[in-house]
């Protein structure tokens, strides 16, 4: 009795395995063989422009008749399942270190930035979302450390893309004149402030909504975007203030298909830019930019004026001792 | 031993019982190997990646420890609370009758359907900042609790029920004609019946507590030290690309249910000897 009931198990178990094999194998062969579909893995706030450029794609003579499978969700979340093997063409995350992540398992090429906008194909800046009327009068990064005000801000360490406003604080700091230790003394104080972490920017952002906090560190197109669907908030642009850049890669199995290269190269088009303006983007395209009404910050930094991506990813957000890190666990003791 | 039976002189329908009984066992046996066990080995294998060394690295970092106290304690204190409210709302809903019952009887398995996220941005609404009931509780451990007692109010509940539906009535006639008091009679009869399935509903109730993440995630706040719970700072490891940490921590949610659903089917064993 024992012999069968194992020797069965096994069967049973390898029957399955083969079962799954089959199916798993089908799923991920079936979406990019096709050499006219394409598959976007974004992260989700471009939702709308990316369904709107995909229809205008569609309407050129290069997209015509080119099918996309999309699939939206966070951008390091994203990144981990393309990287164990979602089928991809093309990746559309929020941050440089999440593309990173696929060229490190070879599934992106290492000279993906080797285009003409350094492969990022839409911007944006950090900014202070406040309540209605701004009634708590906040202006100035100082003005976050005024006493008795709450801010809301993701955890940077679960959420990549909270790093932008993060590094802002910091940058902002700099910017005024102040030294990297004092810029760190800012970074400190300012948690201080913080009531609590949500672990993304959406939970972020419903967390503000239900009345916690005088002020969340946001993006301006998540401001822009939050203003379209309803969900009614003033927002103040710093004067100092980082540039947000969204970076967009061919994968290898999309760098071999005409049509995943034709979609990329129409992201950089003064149509498919003029969709990012729309929905609360900031073009990469200047001639484009200047046609829109968006404000430029007096002292508007990139990552590189903090150190690039790579440094910055180790020195503040590594995992024992960044300097973050450090601060974040610091704080409910 | 399916074809020993066959061949034995034993009548012809015996062969198709046992090879059936041996298909039955083989499926279950291959189903849970696919569905439970391989994945709990590799998550097991996973967190011991790096040697045993960086697994207790992951598992004794402060942050690590303080959400693990408050998971283990919260889930404690959850558990406790259904243990007791769980068989009040059973005992009402079989004993009694009232207008709206059915309904009651319905709603009770609503925590289950509900994402658990929606039943976090539900209780943020209700009992956050703009409450509209003027109760604020929002992004404290009390909101921890009540998060976790809403996901798990039907285990101790529905574990109960049916045994309290088939517990003869006689024997508490019987013993009230002799003339037990109601309290007697609920303490000697009614709850040592009881009492397994209020233990296995408990059981259940705790481990669900232990691993819960979405209805907390919103309302807990989140804060290392204060209001973080283990499945959200799991959550953060694995954002943060230190996947190795999260299994490991993992791991040790899974131990630890698993020491108390084995504590509580030993103490249901031994209650069983030492009851005859």
């Amino acid at each position: 009795m024992r012999v069968i009931w194992i020797g069965s198990a096994i069967a049973t178990a390898a029957a399955a395995t083969a079962a799954l094999a089959i199916f798993g194998g089908a799923a991920a062969s079936a979406a990019p063989q096709a050499s006219n579909s394409v598959a976007l893995v974004a992260y989700s706030t471009p939702k709308d422009a990316y369904t709107k450029i995909i229809s205008a794609f569609n309407g050129t003579s290069a997209g015509k008749g080119v099918s996309f499978t999309q699939s939206y969700g966070a951008s390091a979340d994203q990144a981990a399942a393309v990287a164990a093997g979602q089928p991809a063409d093309v990746v559309a995350l929020s941050l440089k270190p999440d593309i990173s992540t696929l060229v490190a398992k070879g599934i992106v090429a290492k000279n993906w930035q080797k285009t003409r906008y350094q492969a990022m194909v839409s911007d944006s800046i950090a900014v202070f979302i406040v309540r209605d009327g701004n009634p708590k009068h906040i202006h100035t990064w100082a003005d976050l450390l005024k006493p008795g005000i709450q801010v809301i801000t993701p955890n940077p360490i679960s959420s990549g893309g909270a790093r932008w406003d993060i590094m802002a604080a910091y940058g902002a700091q700099l910017k005024l004149g102040k030294t990297k230790k004092q810029a760190v003394a800012y970074l400190r104080k300012l948690f201080t402030h913080v009531p609590v972490l949500p672990t993304s920017a959406r939970e972020a952002l419903t967390t503000f909504a239900s009345g916690k906090g005088d002020v969340l560190l946001d993006y301006e197109n998540d401001a822009i975007f939050a203003n379209k669907k309803g969900v009614h908030t003033d927002f103040v642009r710093p004067k100092q203030t980082i540039l947000i850049e969204n970076p967009v890669a061919l994968t290898k199995s999309g760098a071999k298909k005409p049509a995943a290269k034709a979609f990329v190269k129409y992201l950089t088009t003064p149509a498919a830019q003029r969709i990012f303006a729309q929905n609360g983007y900031r073009p990469v395209v200047k001639k484009i930019l200047k046609q829109t009404a968006y404000p430029n910050p007096k002292q508007l930094f990139t990552i590189a004026y903090v150190g690039g991506w790579a440094k910055v990813e180790k020195q503040f957000f590594g995992p024992k001792n960044g300097i973050v890190t450090k601060i974040i666990s610091s704080l409910g003791k | 031993m399916a074809s020993n039976a066959a061949a034995a002189p034993a009548p012809v329908g015996r062969a198709a019982p046992l090879a059936g009984r041996a298909l039955g066992r083989g499926l279950v046996a291959g189903y849970l190997t696919l569905i439970v066990l391989i994945p709990l080995a590799a998550l097991t294998w996973r967190s011991l990646e790096h040697g045993k060394g960086s697994f207790w690295d992951a598992v004794s970092q402060p942050e690590a420890v303080a959400a693990l106290k408050l998971t283990v304690v919260a889930s404690l204190v959850v558990a406790a609370i259904n243990a007791v409210v769980g068989t009040a709302i059973a005992w009402v809903l079989v004993r009694d009758s009232f207008v709206g019952k059915g309904v009651v009887n319905s709603v009770i398995d609503l925590p289950f359907a509900l994402p658990t996220i929606v039943a976090g941005l539900v209780l943020l609404t209700l009992y956050g900042p703009d409450s509209p009931l003027g109760i604020n509780i929002a992004f404290t451990r009390t909101a921890i609790v009540f998060a976790l007692l809403f996901v798990t109010l039907p285990f101790v509940v529905r574990a109960v029920q049916p045994v309290l539906l088939e517990l003869d009535r006689e024997m508490e006639e019987a013993a009230e004609s002799l003339g037990a008091r109601p309290l007697a009679v609920f303490r000697r009869i009614v709850f040592p019946n009881l009492l397994p399935a209020i233990l296995s509903g408990v059981a259940l109730a705790f481990a669900r507590a232990i691993g819960e993440f979405g209805s907390l995630v919103l309302i807990s706040g989140n804060l290392p030290y204060k209001t973080e719970v283990s499945s959200v700072y799991i959550f953060g490891r694995i954002q943060s690309q230190d996947p190795g940490a999260a299994a490991a921590m993992s791991v040790v949610l899974l131990l630890i249910s698993l020491a108390i659903l084995l504590l509580i089917g030993a103490f249901r064993h031994w209650r069983v000897k030492h009851a005859r």
